[in-house]
């Protein structure tokens, strides 16, 4: 039958109560295990009473289902850790693994939506275009920040060089082949699965490039964030689970105002004490850098201006409680209470799109990657709009663009283009007064 | 006798409407303003020779198509070449429109196919991503290409300096607006339009800056590429009406190989004789900028080598076959070529993509906006994938980055990093003798 058309109506409102989420109809075999378990009420926050009554006749499912899930945090939170530890390389390659997997959990959604798991060419093309993407913007980050070692070899230079034109071309080829592909029965199908395709790589490929890019200002710009995502996950959760009484949004009527408020409080206060112990070390301070003596990434540096000590002074108001006159810290706190905020203000509205982006196409969890949570996505859902911000901020508010990537730019221009940059930039120093006669000299 | 002949009209009317067009259903149940349309038999360039029996007896409706047709295409080519008389600001105008269009195009359809017309805040909120995603790119623009005009201005410095960061918020609060507006009964409708818009702005938009990138570049790398689809368009389409015979792809019957080939060579020959043509003006050739003094776009500068006459020895058998020794000719004729050869050979793709959509939605045009033609969608469904194909080609192998845009990151640094970056431009200056070094006594 055509899979074009589609059930596009949900006639079965899945429901304010986490019952009836439970009951929406799994499409996917795998979903089966998780409806089981959800059919033992999951601990809802405003229902709390009723379910501890109710816990006495089902104790064993909903402790195990509480143990597993603990179990699972607390384990995913150490092998986050371990991954630190072993440094910036193999972060990289966790992030690409966490991409890749996330974009497979979209797409098979989209197969199982579409009944399309069948069309011509459709699971090559996908991986193709992953691919394709991914050639391009890994190209971009290692053209800008390993332009010494770009430039040392020479398939390398030429690749760097016409990368734009390679990834194009490669593009187009993807293009030409879906076109090729389309098949007189399974049009409308097609489409949508390409459409599919683009938002997928559109939402989870770019923002982990953006990861990246935080990654290599400083893994303090990686860590902070992620952290901060997963701090106001926990804490809005027990707050709710405490205190939780007036449900926040439709969408996820396990979240409450009094968890929403106090996780955001909660982050903020992580948010700077976590800052404060990880500015203190190099290691997470200093641009990732590729060190060609030694063939590997280092992160060794003068700490900037962010990460160096300073003296505030602080307001009446909060003076006459804490009783200081002034406090210590590194302005670099002062950024993580924005980001801090994000995390706990704007964030949570990509688990909102998570859970309509579930409701809309009846599933229960993206995947069954990971047990008790769901599947890779359902972890990482929060985690995407806040790669961008921070990569936007850092853009925006700590760092310019890359000097020497902007040499790089500026030898590659005509000498009369060049001339001109130089006497507009040395008029520019001039009126500033950091060039005078004495440091021409020099 | 009546009945006879009605039942045996009806089944030849069904016959001929799917052998003529051989889609998998027939069209209409989603778009009935165009039913009208649907039973006029379309002239297929493959079946020539029937149809020309047919005209005889439906003669008046097929010219009068034709007439349409024919009328419609000289008035855009007029209004294309008195657009061009205008200048560049008109042309960006007219870019502009164009997109704004084409969006609307397209997401009507999409309204159309998910019955979705009603949904609550969705037309307020694609009309509101349409306006974020062209701040974030006109500021881009400007702050490149209106360096000076910028720095003159404080609050425009301010705007540019968190361009960035100001677009971000602007789609975030779009983002965050579509969370709160869905609604329990419409979940999934709502994200097929959230992402049916989001893949429109990518196609419509991008491709609709990148035309303006290549605009400022020259109007020349932006008329080159626009006429030699459109001549590919012509050109195939006679070939095909005259030579036409085997079909080219099952999704536009319409198309044959003599037509796709004949217009291949024809694209070329026009792409080498355009250039040659335009290649002399200094209208054309130079990169469009922005003068503060007369506030206005200049085109004035001394054309670069692209655009300079030169002497090419011919290789041996073409000089047999022009008994010339050498030619003089424009480099610029040799990318032509290049480009030329992309809207034959991959331009058609574009088409065929969009052959594809309007079969996989039922739709027989994308709107009704130029009589004979369809919406202005249907006429630059070629035109998107030149356009990104021209920037990626001018940045790859014309031109490296814009002075300007390197010019305004230099200033945004921070001293100490300006300071580093002057004494080694100085170094490097200075070796390559472009600097004289100064003598101080």
């Amino acid at each position: 039958r055509p899979g074009g058309r589609e059930r596009a109506v949900a006639h079965t409102s899945p429901g304010e109560e986490s019952e009836s989420e439970a009951k929406a109809d799994g499409e996917t075999a795998s979903d089966s295990e998780s409806r089981v378990e959800a059919a033992t009420l999951p601990p809802s926050a405003d229902d709390t009473p009723e379910v501890l009554n109710r816990a006495l006749s089902n104790l064993s499912s909903r402790w195990k289902n509480w143990w597993v899930r603990g179990i699972l945090t607390l384990a995913m939170i150490a092998f986050f850790f371990i991954i630190i530890y072993l440094g910036p390389m193999v972060l990289m390659m966790i992030v690409m693994c966490v991409q890749i997997k996330c974009f497979h959990e979209i797409i098979t959604i989209g197969y199982n939506v579409y009944h399309s798991y069948d069309l011509p060419w459709f699971r090559t093309l996908s991986w193709y275009f992953l691919l394709c993407v991914n050639y391009f913007f890994y190209g971009e980050t290692v053209t800008d920040y390993f332009f010494t070692l770009v430039q040392r070899e020479e398939p390398l230079r030429i690749l760097s060089k016409y990368h734009r034109f390679i990834s194009f071309t490669l593009y187009l080829t993807g293009f030409c082949m879906f076109v090729l592909s389309l098949v007189k029965k399974h049009y409308r199908l097609q489409f949508y699965m390409f459409g599919w395709t683009h938002v997928t790589l559109l939402i989870v490929v770019t923002q982990s490039h953006l990861v990246i890019h935080n990654l290599f200002e400083g893994m303090i710009w990686f860590i902070v964030p992620i952290s901060c995502v997963i701090c106001n996950d926990i804490m809005a959760y027990m707050f709710g689970f405490f205190f939780g009484r007036t449900p926040l949004i439709k969408l996820s009527p396990k979240k409450t105002w009094e968890g929403f408020i106090g996780g955001f409080f909660a982050t903020v206060v992580f948010g700077l004490l976590l800052s404060y112990v990880m500015s203190g070390y190099r290691c997470f301070v200093c641009p990732v850098e590729y060190n060609n003596d030694t063939n590997s990434f280092t992160v060794d540096c003068e700490p900037s201006g962010l990460f160096r000590l300073q003296e505030y002074n602080i307001p009446g108001v909060i003076q006459s409680i804490i009783g200081w006159k002034t406090v210590r810290m590194y302005p670099f706190q002062i950024h993580s209470i924005a980001l801090s905020t994000f995390a706990s203000l704007i964030g949570p509205f990509g688990g909102f799109f998570a859970s309509g982006f579930k409701r809309a196409f009846k599933i229960k969890d993206f995947a069954n990657t990971i047990p008790g949570h769901g599947g890779i996505m359902d972890r990482f859902d929060c985690q995407y709009l806040m790669a961008t911000f921070v990569n936007v901020y850092i853009a925006s508010f700590i760092r310019g663009p890359n000097p020497s990537k902007l040499v790089q730019q500026f030898l590659t221009l005509r000498p009369d283009q060049q001339l001109h940059i130089f006497n507009t930039l040395k008029s520019h120093l001039t009126d500033k007064g950091m060039l005078t006669a004495a440091t021409e000299d020099k | 006798n009546l009945n006879l002949r009605h039942t045996h009209n009806c089944i030849w009317a069904s016959l001929v409407s799917q052998l003529e067009t051989d889609i998998d259903d027939r069209y209409g149940d989603l778009d009935s303003r165009t039913d009208s349309d649907i039973p006029e038999i379309p002239p297929s360039l493959d079946r020539t020779p029937e149809i020309l029996k047919k005209a005889l007896s439906g003669l008046s409706s097929r010219w009068k198509n034709w007439w349409i047709r024919g009328i419609l295409t000289l008035t855009m080519i007029s209004l294309f070449f008195l657009i061009i008389y205008m200048g560049s600001f008109m042309l960006m105008l007219l870019v502009l429109s164009i997109q704004v269009k084409c969006f609307h195009e397209i997401i009507t359809i999409g309204y159309r196919v998910y019955h979705s017309y009603d949904l609550p805040w969705f037309r307020t909120l694609s009309w509101y991503f349409l306006l974020c995603v062209n701040y974030f790119f006109y500021g881009e623009t400007v702050a490149d290409y209106f360096a000076t005009f910028v720095q003159r201005e404080e609050q425009l410095q301010f705007l540019i300096r968190y361009h960035r960061f100001i677009s971000f918020a602007l789609y975030l609060a779009g983002f965050c607006m579509f969370v709160l507006s869905l609604v329990k009964k419409h979940y999934r409708l709502q994200f097929y339009m959230f992402a049916w818009t989001h893949v429109t702005l990518l196609i419509t938009v991008t491709q609709s800056h990148l035309v303006i990138q290549n605009l400022f570049e020259g109007m020349i790398w932006f008329l080159v590429p626009i006429s030699s689809v459109i001549c590919n368009d012509i050109a195939a389409y006679i070939f095909g009406f005259f030579f036409g015979r085997t079909p080219l792809i099952k999704l536009s019957p319409k198309k044959t190989w003599e037509g796709f080939i004949g217009g291949f060579f024809s694209t070329v020959i026009f792409g080498f004789i355009a250039a040659y043509l335009l290649s002399k003006y200094q209208y054309f050739v130079c990169p469009v900028e922005y003068r503060s003094d007369v506030n206005s776009f200049v085109t004035e500068c001394e054309p670069s080598e692209l655009f300079q006459l030169q002497s090419y020895s011919l290789p041996p058998f073409l000089k047999a076959v022009l008994r010339r020794e050498s030619v003089s000719m424009y480099p610029f004729q040799i990318h032509s070529i290049a480009l030329s050869t992309f809207a034959s050979l991959i331009g058609p793709f574009g088409g065929f993509f969009a052959s594809g959509f309007k079969r996989a939605f039922k739709i027989k045009d994308f709107a009704n906006t130029i009589p004979g033609h369809g919406g202005i969608m249907d006429r630059f469904d070629c035109q998107y994938l030149m356009a990104t194909f021209v920037h990626v080609y001018i940045t790859s192998f014309i031109r490296g980055p814009n002075p300007s845009k390197v010019l305004q990151q230099l200033l945004v640094l921070q001293p100490e990093q300006q300071l580093n970056i002057y004494k080694t431009l100085k170094t490097h200056l200075i070796e390559k003798g472009i600097l004289q070094p100064t003598l101080k006594v």
